[in-house]
């Protein structure tokens, strides 16, 4: 099934498209040579990691790239005009009548100290559009034709008087205020739960189909699958590949976007590496089976909490239940995923998890003993058995310190004789996760993000511990990076026995990586079963909800077959 | 605001009073040596020990055989009345004496603030983010600005623009162009240092996404720059402002003492020479009111930049 | 509610801006940081060796060559005695960079007591030193010195003692903020995660990198004591007038500035450069410390 782009007149025109930043003498490219068309109506969608050079690719279309980029191409063209030269007031023209933009992040693409109505009626203003009250009745129009319940009183209230999903349908309102026939998107549901992301996703569809061209940039392949009719993969400035959507992602021809394919986590890839690079070398052989502790004979789980309880009061003086009677179990090598969306309070129990948020009621047993309800004194001998490793690895590290000076802090105290024994060890663990030597006296800040999330791995292997929390630690990672910390993880697992508390809003990534899954909405266990049960048969009309919602990416029977 | 946030507000401002009340009190009482006997040697030009019955009165007089505890108490009631005590060396109500002086500083004053913020506004919107040399020049402007002393800046413009050219009178003048001078003096610093802020706050705001939301709506720059990013850049120095305000009153004692224009700065600096404890602690007791006062209307000010503030 | 910020981020210690205010202005300026330093080791040999940079008597009369302009011979003029200005600026830099330097120590003992006090303390004790604290702030630093010396009579003690306790609520509230957000910070928790006790939490983590940004705040701190205590001096609540001070210098020109204004604005410019360099050099240390590697 091949798309016919010349059968309609191209509505966009893009040739060798080029653009750099920096001063003449020290240019960085950070766009090479981009090609594409777009026919009126249909949508592209630009793929890419960070750094791929698809975000500025797009605001070269309407001339925001800054001040100091220079763009250059051999054509740049839209409806036949082209707009290479343009000045500034001919761009202005094009923005928002010719090309509505909308971008990531509503709530700091939104102006705070002004209300919704006056932002979407900004664009039709500057465009000389109607008078006041004709603009305000479109407003409360646009409102009502992106989904926004009670238009008139939403159009006064300020951004922060909405919520994130409210906020990009906003967004989204002024975009197409002036029924521009080409919209771009720059990652329009990236700040989005999942739900909620669907509905925009679905509002951006409808807006194609009254014949709007769409230009939708994302990291999220999966996303990308159910809106795009053409697919172009960026990377490092260049597109790797393009081509119709069903093509590309089902039979991608480049290496590239195959390893971006195989990369995202989802219900298929169980089981399955997702980064190409071999196993870390360390991990010699699967551990004899994990070392269960045991309790009047039998065997217990590592972790078990029983009716935890959390309650916050806010500034407003209300009290809200954060976590609500949430009892688990976490079995010796085992991983447990915790699945919700922001607020359902994931993060809260993997807090009292790890005895650093005392429980208003309920309690957790580590291997077998009282852990929450004793206090810290008798705790902190016992925190070596549980270990953390958390979203944003670069705040959990002293700035002064080196990945040395980290390490050592984290091994147990008179664990090892001597200097020698110590930095032994630590040579261990970075090899254990994939480090050089060289790390060694590198500081966090120095490091990319995949490598220091592989410190505060190692730190947590460290003091040698049976369990480790895990909250969201992939979720500021790009796919490929995190396709590399997942696979570690896995392999760590396989070798030193360990048992995961796997925290995370992403559903693929929770299937990929679980053995059993917990749901979490509002502070309250939904569901817990296995991982295949959860996903392939969900029971409960939230958790199902939440599936439904999920982007999937329909991969080839060939790959399914592998899972078996 | 409801009647909560005024009500804790009113309190918060009770607090700030009571406190600064029970500091100066404090600070008072740790006089080095007697108090009466300083009194009595101030009014004579002597230093010699005084005798018991020469004391008494004095002490009798401005209470000083009360306990501490009750002279504090007095000293908290007094200011409840609004009765600030007297002076040593003027042995008239020092409440009365900051009232006769305090005219000419709060002139002096509020046209410096109001100096200060048009110097600063126009520079960064003129300069910030407006290529190399010309933001260069303007935070360098403002750097400069900011660590100029009253007492210099003040002599500088008067030798240059009163001495040499002639523009200004000299000194001692309460006509409006004898305000002209002292009035820069003190508001040129404050407006190197709202700028600062301001500029900084311009700056981030104009790499906002929602600057570049406007901008891909077809809005050109001088529209960002006064529609979108001034409202958000002036907070902070609104802010600020509520701190200034006490500044400036202070800078104006040695603005005043420059070009010797009358106000409070002339009564205090002759008061702190004499040792006039009650009439400095007075006009340290009118700051910690200004201070109130100032950050009310900050806040008022803030609602009506920040309609967040109205909702919230 | 995010870009809300209840209780703003004000200058330290008075009117000095804030890092990221001139972060930009700074990297425009490296020959600017280069000149700084250089003004900064002028005034710093002329503290230790004055007689070195001018040779001649800073209190030697000469009552014919009195009130001369800037010429040749006195290249900055001469006082109502006669007195070498330049001479007197050289030799009065001991006295004043002491009474900066002393008030900066005294002010950053007191606020390291109080900072510490308030964000290591439970919620009673720093709710009850914040507040404390805060009202000190209200009070401009010139004022609380004023009353000071009220109090205590001039002199350079006086001077020192009260710019010192003056300026300390300002550090403090920048110690209090900087120890809470250390406290707060995801590496404390990490370690307590990994059970290292409270004090070792203190010891290694708290305390350095609150202690981080004093660096840069102390530096800045002398240029702005020595600002605030020339401002007592020249309302003639400082050191006695014959003595070489720059301050003093101020207040003894005062009465002739119709006539004689080198006597006013020299002194003026050293004190103005000496701050102005302090400043320059403590916001190019700020920027370093702040985006490069700190050990």
């Amino acid at each position: 099934m091949s798309i016919q782009l010349d059968q309609s007149r191209d509505l966009l025109r893009v040739e060798n498209l080029r653009v750099a930043f920096g001063p003449p003498k020290q240019r960085r490219e950070v766009v090479e040579g981009v090609s594409f068309t777009l026919a009126a109506g249909r949508c592209l969608a630009i793929v890419g990691e960070s750094g791929s050079g698809k975000s500025v690719t797009a605001r070269s279309l309407v001339g925001l790239t800054g001040g100091d980029a220079h763009v250059s191409a051999d054509a740049l063209a839209f409806e036949g005009r082209s707009l290479l030269g343009l000045r500034d007031r001919g761009w202005r023209a094009l923005r928002g009548k010719g090309v509505g933009f909308v971008l990531q992040d509503a709530l700091v693409s939104l102006d705070q100290l002004r209300p919704v109505g006056k932002e979407i009626a900004e664009g039709l203003r500057l465009h000389r559009w109607g008078t006041r009250e004709t603009r305000r009745a479109r407003v409360v129009e646009l409102l009502t034709q992106v989904g926004v319940p009670e238009p008139e009183l939403r159009a006064r209230q300020l951004p922060h008087e909405l919520s994130g999903g409210l906020r990009q349908r906003a967004l989204i309102a002024a975009a197409i205020a002036l029924d521009p026939p080409l919209i771009i998107a720059d990652e329009p549901t990236t700040a989005l739960d999942v739900t909620v992301q669907a509905q925009v996703l679905d509002l951006l569809a409808q807006t194609k189909e009254r014949g709007t061209a769409l230009i939708l940039i994302s990291h999220d392949l999966a996303v990308v699958a159910r809106m795009a009719d053409e697919v172009a993969v960026m990377r490092a400035g260049e597109i790797v590949e393009r081509g119709p959507a069903s093509e590309v992602l089902a039979r991608p021809r480049h290496a590239y976007t195959r390893a971006l394919l195989d990369a995202v986590p989802s219900t298929h890839s169980k089981g399955t590496r997702l980064s190409p690079a071999p196993p870390s070398p360390l991990i010699r052989e699967p551990a004899p089976a994990a070392a269960a502790p045991v309790r009047d004979g039998a065997r217990v789980p590592v972790l078990e909490a029983t009716g935890l309880v959390k309650r916050y009061r806010g500034p407003d003086g209300i009290t809200r239940t954060v976590v609500d009677d949430v009892s688990f179990e976490l079995a010796a090598g085992e991983t447990l995923g915790v699945v919700g969306e922001s607020g359902s309070g994931k993060t809260t129990t993997a807090r009292i998890a790890l005895a650093l948020t005392e429980p208003d009621g309920g309690q957790v047993l580590l291997n077998g003993g009282p852990w929450t309800a004793v206090p810290e004194r008798r705790r902190r001998a016992r925190r070596r058995q549980i270990g953390v490793v958390y979203q944003d690895p670069l705040s959990s590290f002293d700035p002064r310190w080196s990945v040395e000076r980290i390490l050592l802090d984290a091994l147990p105290e008179g664990g090892y004789p001597g200097a020698a024994q110590r930095r032994a060890r630590i040579g261990e663990l970075l090899e254990q996760v994939g480090l050089e030597h060289e790390h060694r006296d590198r500081r966090p800040l120095q490091l990319s993000g995949g490598q220091r999330q592989r410190v505060a791995i190692a730190r947590a292997l460290a003091p040698e511990p049976s369990v480790i929390v895990c909250d969201e630690p992939v979720s500021a990672l790009d796919v490929s990076i995190q396709a590399q910390v997942l696979d570690l993880l896995t392999d760590l697992q396989a070798a030193l026995g360990l048992s995961y508390l796997f925290i995370s809003h992403d559903l693929g990534v929770i299937h990929h990586m679980s053995d059993r899954v917990l749901v979490l909405n509002d502070g309250k266990v939904v569901e817990q079963g296995t991982a295949d049960e959860i996903f392939f048969s969900p029971r409960q009309p939230y958790t199902q909800q939440l599936l439904a919602a999920l982007p999937t990416l329909a991969r080839e029977p060939r790959d399914l077959a592998e899972v078996g | 605001m409801s009647a909560r946030g005024v009500a804790v507000r009113l309190l918060g401002a009770i607090g700030v009073l009571w406190a600064a009340a029970t500091f100066t009190f404090f600070v008072q009482t740790l006089l080095p040596g007697d108090r009466a006997t300083l009194i009595l040697n101030q009014e004579s030009g002597q230093t010699i020990k005084r005798t018991a019955s020469e004391l008494a009165p004095i002490n009798a007089k401005y209470g000083f055989d009360d306990s501490i505890v009750g002279q504090y108490l007095h000293y908290l009631g007094g200011l409840a009345r609004g009765d600030l005590g007297s002076s040593y060396q003027l042995h008239e109500p020092v409440a009365r004496i900051i009232g006769d002086q305090i005219g000419p500083t709060i002139v002096l004053t509020v046209t410096a603030l109001l100096f200060a913020w048009a110097i600063s506004l126009v520079l960064t919107i003129a300069t910030a983010k407006r290529g190399r040399v010309r933001s260069t020049l303007g935070s360098g402007f403002e750097t400069i600005a900011a660590g100029l002393p009253h007492y210099w800046l003040g002599v500088v413009l008067l030798v240059v623009f009163a001495i040499d050219l002639k523009w200004f009178p000299v000194e001692g003048e309460t006509s409006l162009s004898g305000l002209v001078l002292p009035a820069l003096t003190l508001g040129i610093p404050l407006a190197g240092f709202i700028g600062q802020v301001t500029r900084d706050e311009f700056e981030k705001v104009l790499d906002q996404p929602f600057v570049t939301s406007a901008r891909a709506r077809g809005m050109g720059d001088l529209g960002v720059r006064t529609r979108h990013a001034l409202r958000h850049a002036v907070l902070p120095g609104i802010t600020l402002s509520g701190w200034a305000l006490g500044a400036l009153f202070s800078g104006a004692v040695i603005v005043e003492s420059v070009f010797a224009r009358p106000g409070i700065g002339q009564v205090l600096v002759s008061a702190a020479n004499a040792r006039d404890i009650p009439l400095v602690s007075g006009v340290v007791m009118l700051l910690a009111f200004v201070y109130v006062v100032a950050n009310l209307l900050v806040d008022l000010a803030y609602t009506v930049v920040d309609p967040r503030m109205r909702t919230a | 509610m995010s870009a809300i910020q209840p209780s703003p981020a004000l200058p330290v210690g008075g009117p000095a801006p804030s890092a990221a205010v001139t972060a930009a202005w700074v990297r425009s300026l490296r020959p600017g940081v280069i000149l700084a330093s250089l003004v900064v080791l002028f005034f710093v040999l002329a503290a230790i060796a004055p007689a070195l940079l001018a040779p001649r008597d800073p209190l030697a009369i000469d009552l014919a060559a009195s009130l001369r302009a800037p010429s040749a011979g006195h290249v900055l003029g001469t006082d109502q005695s006669g007195r070498d200005v330049y001479t007197r600026i050289v030799h009065g830099a001991r006295q004043s960079l002491l009474i900066g330097v002393g008030a900066t120590a005294l002010a950053m003992a007191v606020a390291i007591a109080l900072g510490f006090l308030s964000g290591l303390g439970g919620r009673l004790v720093d709710g009850l030193v914040s507040r404390f604290v805060e009202v000190l702030f209200s009070f401009p630093v010139l004022m609380l010195s004023l009353l000071f010396v009220t109090v205590f009579g001039p002199s350079a003690t006086t001077e020192i003692v009260a710019v010192g306790i003056s300026s300390a609520p300002g550090y403090a509230r920048m110690i209090r903020g900087q120890v809470l957000s250390v406290r707060g910070s995801g590496y404390v928790e990490a370690a307590r995660a990994l059970g290292h006790s409270y004090p070792r939490v203190i010891r290694r983590h708290v305390f350095p990198n609150a202690m981080r940004p004093l660096v840069v705040v102390v530096t800045l701190g002398v240029g702005q004591s020595i600002v605030w205590a020339a401002g007592l001096a020249f309302l003639g609540l400082g050191v006695a007038p014959p003595a070489p001070e720059w301050g003093a210098m101020l207040d003894a020109g005062r009465n002739y500035v119709t006539h004689a204004w080198w006597l006013e604005i020299f002194p003026g410019l050293a004190i103005v450069l000496f701050a102005l360099s302090v400043t320059t050099i403590g916001r190019y240390l700020q920027q370093r410390l702040e985006g490069g590697p700190a050990r």
